[in-house]
């Protein structure tokens, strides 16, 4: 096991997060999961999108990819062809992973390339100040649907099992311990692994608190079934409570790297190969 | 007695779904076995069955590689076709087809009955109509029967004897027919062949940038497909196999250029290919990829827009898309290629300059020019020096290390000790968010430096005739290379020469000077002189005359050589 202090970054490091933000803990986790993975900072790379959450790789030691808003999963993906000996985390918030970049969720679910997506859900939009995001609950006020939100909130458990995701778990970041050896697992599941994790926004979003979700959720038992899709369906589709763990797993379906690749040797050092060209240029006669 | 000599303009026009380009394929590649050069362009309706789609092809003496509007001969496989072409059909044109279908819509021009229906009840199947076409094109020409065979027993080998037997019998049939019209109707082609033609390679403009791709070691591409773009992925996916390229078909060009990003960010070498309206949703990427310096190229096929405009025609409109697209400003280069070898060429350089200059790259081609194949001698393809530049990080890596040049050594993550961040934010030499503004303006110049080393390795224009000496300079770039070459072999003056320019941006500061004292004539495929205007800026030159087109079509040698002549003749008043 590694010491998770290697990916303490300098203590003279300025995090732009909130004091009591749910982000911190959610920090804690994943590099706790990582050391006791024995995974060097070298072999990490963590894809993020914009908002709060998507800051998350500048305040770990590891590689990573900060791109755009919404697009933490394309290079997520594409790293992981480019380098299936990488560990690849998509991470960032609900507002990125599932407005935002909701059509690359859907598309990256059908491809199951061997990633983890760390979705910080705190039902809110944090950085812009207190918007709905796709996942606040009908009835919430904001500053824009000022009676409350209107619309349906999206349901990233059940959307991910309908496209035959692979492992779907749900986590509370007020949990560390329980926490992390859901992202361990999710780690080490070949496939594409979602962690949604359930987040208070201190600051704006004043309906889901800490004691909120102690209220809402619970944790599936020992003798919960990860296998059993409908169940996993049902669970997700509970609102009212919500449950923590697993909800599904099934291993053995091949990964998107695997698909498209014939080895797993790392692009970085490939050489055109001019001979096999000349080759194919004779077939144009 | 009609004689045609040297150069030959023969169209093909039907229905989608006819087999027009199969005859095309079959026709072209026989005919360059043979040793006559071949040069052919098509234009087709944006729909999978019926409309009216044609393919012209010329048959030339001399090597040519333009679109010429002059059809001799015309083989309408429907009756459509005619009023499709009507612009194209003088009385020197004669029509091949079968008489009761096209006598109606033919007009003035010769009919000479071909009774394709017939051929295909002895043949017993449909199937055998585009090897009967192009038996009887051949026939016509005085081709030889026999090379004509041997190409069918190749290309139809691994469909098994009785399918190769059954296309000979086709052939034959329309060869013999050929032969009978030439001989019946009194047509006499003169074309001569040459030995070096047979040797040489048949490549469209697709083909080019997908092998100028291999060579350039590219090993992924992500892309959604969009017509004229979708050929290179399309090629890749194919050819690509037996050299690892990863092809993944993307939900949308959002993705396709994020992925395309993180390819380079883990030492791939990705390329994402679009048309205008996909690069559209592409440039927030290409934004991305100026903050973050993470090498992509991006190919673009033009077409008419705006919004889905002609989905199937030709357009240089997109010059000023690629040239300022992405927010912000950062640096980037434009290639754009005007002919087959120089697609091979500009595509490696495209891999080169972005992977040395970490800044997006754009490869920018159109329908006509993917679309047009013409024969080639394979030497004339030329490799660029394979370098990769990423290096092996040192524990303490710094991903945007200040330097003079800009450029900061590219790492990649799991290649030596260090960690590789980038970031879209404004950041520090480690990749951090930074809003300090002293580090803001060190980073934005030394960003906007690279484009100096970037100008410096600019590709110098192709003078086409004797630039000193002339008065007159006609300027073109991209697809417009072989028209422009014709025309002015055409009006063959002292007075007049060309520039085409395989580089629009940055231009290389050199060739400003062979636009002194010279009246200035620039010709592109679209409405507001794109590149006219660029030459304004980036050469402070001034320009005599515009010639543009923008109906979808390309520029013909004619039409050219007409403007030219009224241009030179106005000027000299």
């Amino acid at each position: 096991m590694l010491d998770k202090k290697i990916y303490d970054m300098p203590k003279s490091t300025d995090l732009a997060w909130c004091p009591g933000c749910g982000n911190f803990p959610i920090l804690n986790i994943v590099k706790v999961a990582l050391a006791e993975l024995d995974i060097p900072p070298q072999n990490v790379v963590i894809c993020s999108g914009i908002g709060q959450a998507a800051k998350a790789p500048h305040y770990l030691r590891v590689n990573y990819f900060n791109g755009l808003h919404g697009r933490a999963l394309p290079p997520a993906i594409a790293i992981k062809v480019a380098n299936p000996r990488l560990t690849v985390i998509a991470e960032s918030g609900d507002g990125d992973t599932y407005g935002e970049g909701g059509n690359h969720f859907l598309h990256t679910i059908r491809r199951n390339p061997d990633i983890v997506n760390i979705v910080h859900n705190n039902m809110i939009y944090g950085l812009t100040k207190g918007q709905a995001s796709p996942t606040s609950e009908k009835g919430l006020k904001n500053p824009i649907q000022t009676e409350g939100v209107i619309v349906e909130p999206f349901n990233p458990l059940a959307v991910a099992l309908a496209l035959g995701a692979t492992f779907v778990a749900r986590v509370f970041s007020g949990d560390v311990t329980q926490a992390k050896e859901i992202v361990k697992a999710a780690i080490r599941h070949k496939g594409y692994a979602l962690v949604d994790i359930l987040q208070p926004c201190v600051v704006f979003n004043k309906q889901n608190t800490y004691q909120w979700f102690k209220e809402k959720t619970y944790y599936v038992d020992e003798n919960y079934d990860q296998t059993d899709k409908s169940q996993a369906l049902d669970i997700a589709f509970d609102l009212e409570r919500l449950a923590l763990g697993i909800i599904y797993q099934s291993e053995g379906r091949p990964t998107y790297e695997t698909l498209t690749r014939a080895g797993d040797a790392p692009l970085y050092k490939m050489k055109p190969d001019r001979k096999a060209l000349q080759n194919l240029i004779e077939k144009y006669k | 007695m009609k004689r045609f000599s040297g150069d030959i303009s023969l169209v093909l026009g039907g229905a989608a779904g006819q087999g027009v380009q199969t005859v095309e394929a079959l026709l072209v590649a026989v005919l360059k076995r043979e040793g006559y050069n071949v040069f052919a362009c098509k234009e087709y309706m944006s729909r999978i069955r019926g409309g009216s789609n044609s393919t012209s092809i010329r048959i030339t003496d001399k090597k040519q590689s333009a679109f010429v509007k002059r059809i001799d001969f015309l083989f309408a496989m429907d009756r459509d076709v005619i009023p499709h072409l009507q612009e194209r059909i003088t009385e020197n044109t004669i029509l091949f087809g079968e008489r009761e279908k096209v006598c109606k819509v033919s007009g003035e021009c010769h009919i000479v009955n071909v009774p394709f229906a017939q051929f295909v009840r002895e043949l017993g199947n449909p199937i055998y109509t585009s090897t009967v076409t192009v038996g009887v094109a051949l026939g016509l020409l005085g081709a030889d029967e026999e090379i004509f065979e041997t190409y069918l027993r190749e290309h139809f080998a691994r469909k098994g004897e009785a399918v190769v037997q059954k296309n000979i019998e086709a052939a034959r049939k329309g060869y013999a027919f050929g032969k009978h019209l030439a001989y019946h109707e009194g047509i006499e082609v003169h074309l001569v062949k040459d030995k070096a033609v047979a040797d040489e390679i048949l490549l469209d403009g697709t083909e080019a940038l997908g092998l100028g791709a291999l060579a350039a070691g590219c090993n992924y591409i992500s892309s959604y497909p969009m017509s004229p773009g979708t050929g290179l992925l399309t090629f890749l996916a194919q050819q690509g196999k037996n050299f690892d390229v990863v092809v993944d078909q993307a939900e949308d060009e959002i993705a396709a250029i994020n992925q395309g990003l993180g390819a380079w960010y883990a030492g791939a070498r990705a390329i994402v290919t679009t048309s205008g309206g996909g690069f559209d949703l592409m440039t927030e990427g290409i934004s991305l990829s100026g903050m973050i310096e993470t090498p992509i190229v991006v190919h673009i096929g033009q077409r008419p827009g705006p919004a889905t405009g002609l989905p199937t025609r030709t357009e240089q409109g997109d010059l000023n898309l690629v040239l300022h697209s992405g927010h912000g400003e950062f640096p980037r280069a434009i290639f754009a290629p005007g002919t087959p070898a120089e697609a091979f060429f500009v595509t490696q350089q495209a891999f080169y300059i972005a992977d040395k200059y970490q800044m997006p790259v754009f490869i920018l081609t159109d329908q006509h020019f993917l679309d047009s194949v013409t024969n080639l001698p394979k030497n004339i393809l030329q490799n660029v020096k394979f370098k990769n530049h990423i290096v092996k990080t040192m524990a303490d890596y710094k991903r945007y290390t200040l330097t003079k040049d800009g450029i900061s050594p590219r790492g990649v993550p799991d290649y030596g000790e260090g960690l590789v961040g980038v970031d879209s934010d404004e950041h520090d030499e480690e990749a951090h968010i930074t809003e300090n503004a002293g580090t803001r303006v060190a980073m934005h110049e030394k960003r906007l430096r690279k484009i100096f080393g970037a100008c410096d390795e600019a590709l110098k224009p192709s003078e086409i005739g004797d630039v000193k000496k002339s008065k007159t300079l006609i300027i073109c770039w991209g697809s417009n290379f072989g028209v422009v070459q014709e025309a002015l072999r055409i009006l063959a003056g002292d007075d007049v020469a060309g520039l085409h320019f395989a580089q629009v941006y940055p231009l290389p500061k050199n060739a400003k000077k062979l636009f002194a004292k010279k009246k200035i004539i620039v010709l592109e495929n679209n409405s507001s002189g794109q590149f006219a205007n660029l030459l304004k800026l980036e050469y402070g030159v001034k320009i005599t005359k515009n010639i543009l087109k923008y109906d979808g079509a390309p520029f013909s040698v004619e039409e050219v050589v007409q403007k030219l002549k009224q241009i030179l003749l106005d000027e000299a008043l």
